[in-house]
């Protein structure tokens, strides 16, 4: 389950990031997991709910300029650069640290088993060694005729095989290669050796050492010679037969970790001594003969599986013989790999803190950077708004003032017409007349009416704190639109009880709520439509007032962002997104507050409720 | 009674006059301040009916003058501009009209100021 909603979160993110090419794999991954779309859709509202703000950020529709924040941008290049920063040195130190200690432990290794090595091979040599000094001895110290005695070579035996141990026999073989005296097991005096491969070597190089053999007891053996001489120039051959059960289990004892063996080869690669995993005695071994070398040796090899070995070797000097001390390098590494399973895992919960804490930091920064951005655009848009509110207002109340003055001359001259009329009984019988300086000067007070609205309207921006009735704010509002209203047939009725006291307020803000309001339900309206403000009392100290047409209403889905600036749906009609979170702030600011109900094709009802008492300026 | 009309525009101010005239009411009238001041010297007024905005001298500011010279003098103000609300600091004790004004309201305005003096 868990693998699932993970993989289906990678998959989502993908999609989020508009990487469509990638989501097939993800489905696989999925499938794989039995995860179904119900997953997919999980990890879809998962990431919904940690969009931030930004990331649906659309420019404002204004000419690019150095202003305009690209926060999906800032946020990528933010999180690798911080993530970059972090995390390469990091991977770096890794990676270092790796090689580091994987050298380290291997050079170890190597060390070891040179060590190893070299100590098994002073302790062969050593009991080879021992036992041709032995023969060196006898030699010296007993005459050749002496050892020809059969009792007394048999006493010397004895004599070595309770203090030295090792030895199987002893013989004495003439210059001719004939045994003449044998102490030990077997009768093997006056066997004829002439022929014999030893013979001639011990004759040419003076000292051998045979290979390994089963001789007739069935147990491996090697034997030993050396050639001494006698007066005359004659010579013999003292020869000796060891018994290797000291070497082997010296070999055996040998305290090996990773699959260990220590055994001993000939040059041909026979194997003269037991091992443990290499074949049985005698056998060929599996793996190649190393090359001579005068020292130990430690090197890198392959058994015939493929597994790495690591094989430690060394000649033993005037003798056929190898030692070898063969390791599974799998084995001896087995420590370095959970270290390096700890260090993998270091690396990987490190990566996901940092990650994760990039990821947390880097997107509540560009948050607040895209927020303060939404404020700063949304103040400097409302600046602009009342900027340009004031200045209308100023227009309206100039052209207003200029108009008064000619329609004060008309009313003026059509009023003394009038008179003349009214007081000169000759002109006063004539009803036309008089009736069409009453349609003048009608026209004029219609015309007055209008310049004295405008002038008040203009006047309130200007003047902050004093005593309001909303009815009649609401109608001065209406004024404005009942001719709009009349051309569209919209039905407009405001219900404002008698219960509704006057209470102290901006009359200007008011006015450009209601405003507002009622331009956009005129907005929403087709012909026909019909508008309802009605006035209410909450409580004591509140008041609603609802505002609600019949036009096409609001999608629930839009309900969260009416308020948010440049949140429009006319933008290609010229409209701001500002009309709305314009208003919600100039509610805000008179202590109110406002609300939307909305059903799509029915209609709309914005109920602002506000406060009879004044608290304290603006939230 | 006589009442002084004071207002830069001469088609308004004299139209104004022979109006009052037709109700018996004995009005002069002026274009502009510096005419009122030399008008007033010569005749006596009860009232002056004066327009806010003049060029060099406004009404508010020829009422004061006035006011220094002929303290009994009653005034009554017109304008093109604002409504009385905003009107109230500068103009106190005085009538306010706004253009365009009806003359049974003006007639009905200066009965009113000078029924107080009487």
């Amino acid at each position: 389950m868990i693998p699932a909603i993970y993989l289906c979160c990678i998959g989502a993110v993908l999609e989020y990031k508009n990487v469509h090419s990638i989501i097939p794999p993800c489905k696989f991954f999925c499938s794989i997991l039995n995860c179904n779309s119900s997953h997919l859709d999980l990890a879809m509202s998962i990431l919904e709910k940690l969009r931030p703000k930004f990331w649906n950020h659309v420019p404002r529709d204004i000419p690019k300029s150095k202003d305009q924040f690209n926060f999906r941008r800032i946020w990528n290049l933010a999180v690798l650069l911080t993530a970059g920063v972090a995390l390469l040195p990091l991977t770096i130190m890794t990676v270092i640290h790796y090689q580091v200690t994987q050298n380290a432990i291997e050079s170890e290794i190597h060390n070891h088993t040179y060590r190893l090595v070299r100590n098994t091979w002073g302790t062969v040599s050593y009991f080879l060694g021992e036992r041709r000094t032995v023969l060196d001895l006898i030699a010296q110290d007993t005459t050749f005729e002496e050892l020809n005695d059969p009792s007394h070579l048999s006493a010397i035996l004895k004599n070595l095989k309770r203090r030295l141990g090792g030895l199987v026999d002893l013989g004495v073989v003439n210059s001719s290669g004939r045994q003449t005296s044998y102490a030990g097991p077997y009768k093997l005096t006056n066997v004829d050796y002439s022929d014999q491969k030893w013979f001639k070597e011990v004759m040419e190089s003076g000292v051998y050492t045979s290979d390994l053999f089963l001789g007739l007891r069935n147990i491996p053996h090697i034997v030993i010679a050396g050639k001494y001489g006698l007066t005359g120039g004659s010579f013999y051959v003292l020869r000796a037969t060891l018994d290797i059960d000291t070497v082997n289990n010296a070999l055996y004892r040998l305290e090996l970790s990773g699959f260990g063996d220590a055994f001993i080869i000939n040059k041909e690669g026979i194997l003269q001594t037991p091992s443990r995993y290499h074949g049985e005695v005698l056998n060929k071994i599996s793996l190649s003969v190393p090359v001579y070398s005068s020292k130990a040796q430690v090197l890198d090899d392959k058994d015939p599986k493929g597994e790495p070995l690591i094989v430690g070797y060394a000649y033993i000097s005037d003798t056929p013989f190898i030692l070898m001390i063969v390791q599974k390098k799998g084995e001896l590494l087995k420590p370095w790999y959970k270290i390096r399973m700890e260090l993998i895992w270091f690396l990987v919960i490190s990566i996901t803190v940092i990650l994760l804490v990039t990821l947390g930091v880097v997107t509540y920064l560009v948050n607040r950077i895209y927020v303060a951005d939404q404020e700063r655009a949304m103040s400097l848009h409302h600046m602009e708004y009342s900027n340009r509110l004031a200045s209308i207002g100023r227009l309206a109340a100039g052209v207003a003032h200029e108009i008064n003055n000619p329609l004060a001359i008309i009313n003026e001259k059509a009023g003394l017409i009038k008179d003349m009329f009214t007081y000169k009984e000759m002109y006063s019988e004539d009803k036309k007349l008089i009736g069409l300086v009453d349609s003048i000067i009608s026209s004029v007070n219609r015309c007055g009416t209008i310049t004295k609205r405008l002038l008040g309207f203009a006047r309130h921006m200007d003047v902050s704190i004093q005593p309001v009735n909303l009815g009649e704010v609401i109608h001065e509002v209406l004024g404005f639109l009942e001719k709009e209203a009349e051309y569209r047939s919209i039905t407009v009725s405001v219900d404002v009880p008698d219960d509704i006291p006057q209470f102290e307020s901006d009359r200007g803000k008011l006015q450009q709520i209601f405003l507002n309001l009622v331009n956009n339900a005129f907005a929403a309206m087709e012909e026909g439509g019909r508008l309802d403000i009605k006035v209410r009392r909450k409580d004591e100290d509140s008041i609603w007032a609802t505002v609600s047409d019949t036009g096409c209403g609001i999608p629930k889905a839009d309900f969260e962002r009416i308020f948010c600036p440049f949140f429009s749906t006319k933008t290609k009609k010229g409209g701001t997104g500002l009309g709305l979170s314009i208003t919600c702030g100039l509610v805000q600011e008179i202590g109110g507050d406002i609300d939307v109900h909305s059903e799509v094709g029915k209609g709309t009802s914005f109920v602002i409720t506000l406060p009879l008492k004044r608290k304290k300026e603006g939230k | 009674m006589r009442i002084l009309l004071v207002d830069d525009e001469r088609e308004l101010v004299s139209t104004l006059a022979e109006r009052l005239s037709f109700r018996g009411i004995d009005a002069d009238w002026v274009i502009s301040g510096e005419d009122a001041l030399k008008k007033a010297e010569t005749e006596t007024y009860d009232l002056a009916v004066l327009d806010v905005k003049m060029p060099r001298i406004s009404g508010i500011k020829l009422k004061g003058m006035l006011e220094a010279k002929y303290p009994d003098m009653k005034f009554i103000f017109m304008t093109g501009h604002g409504s009385e609300d905003d009107f109230r600091a500068g103009s106190a004790n005085a009538y306010y009209l706004v253009k365009p004004i009806g003359i049974e309201a003006l007639v009905s305005k200066i009965n009113e100021a000078l029924a107080l003096d009487t």
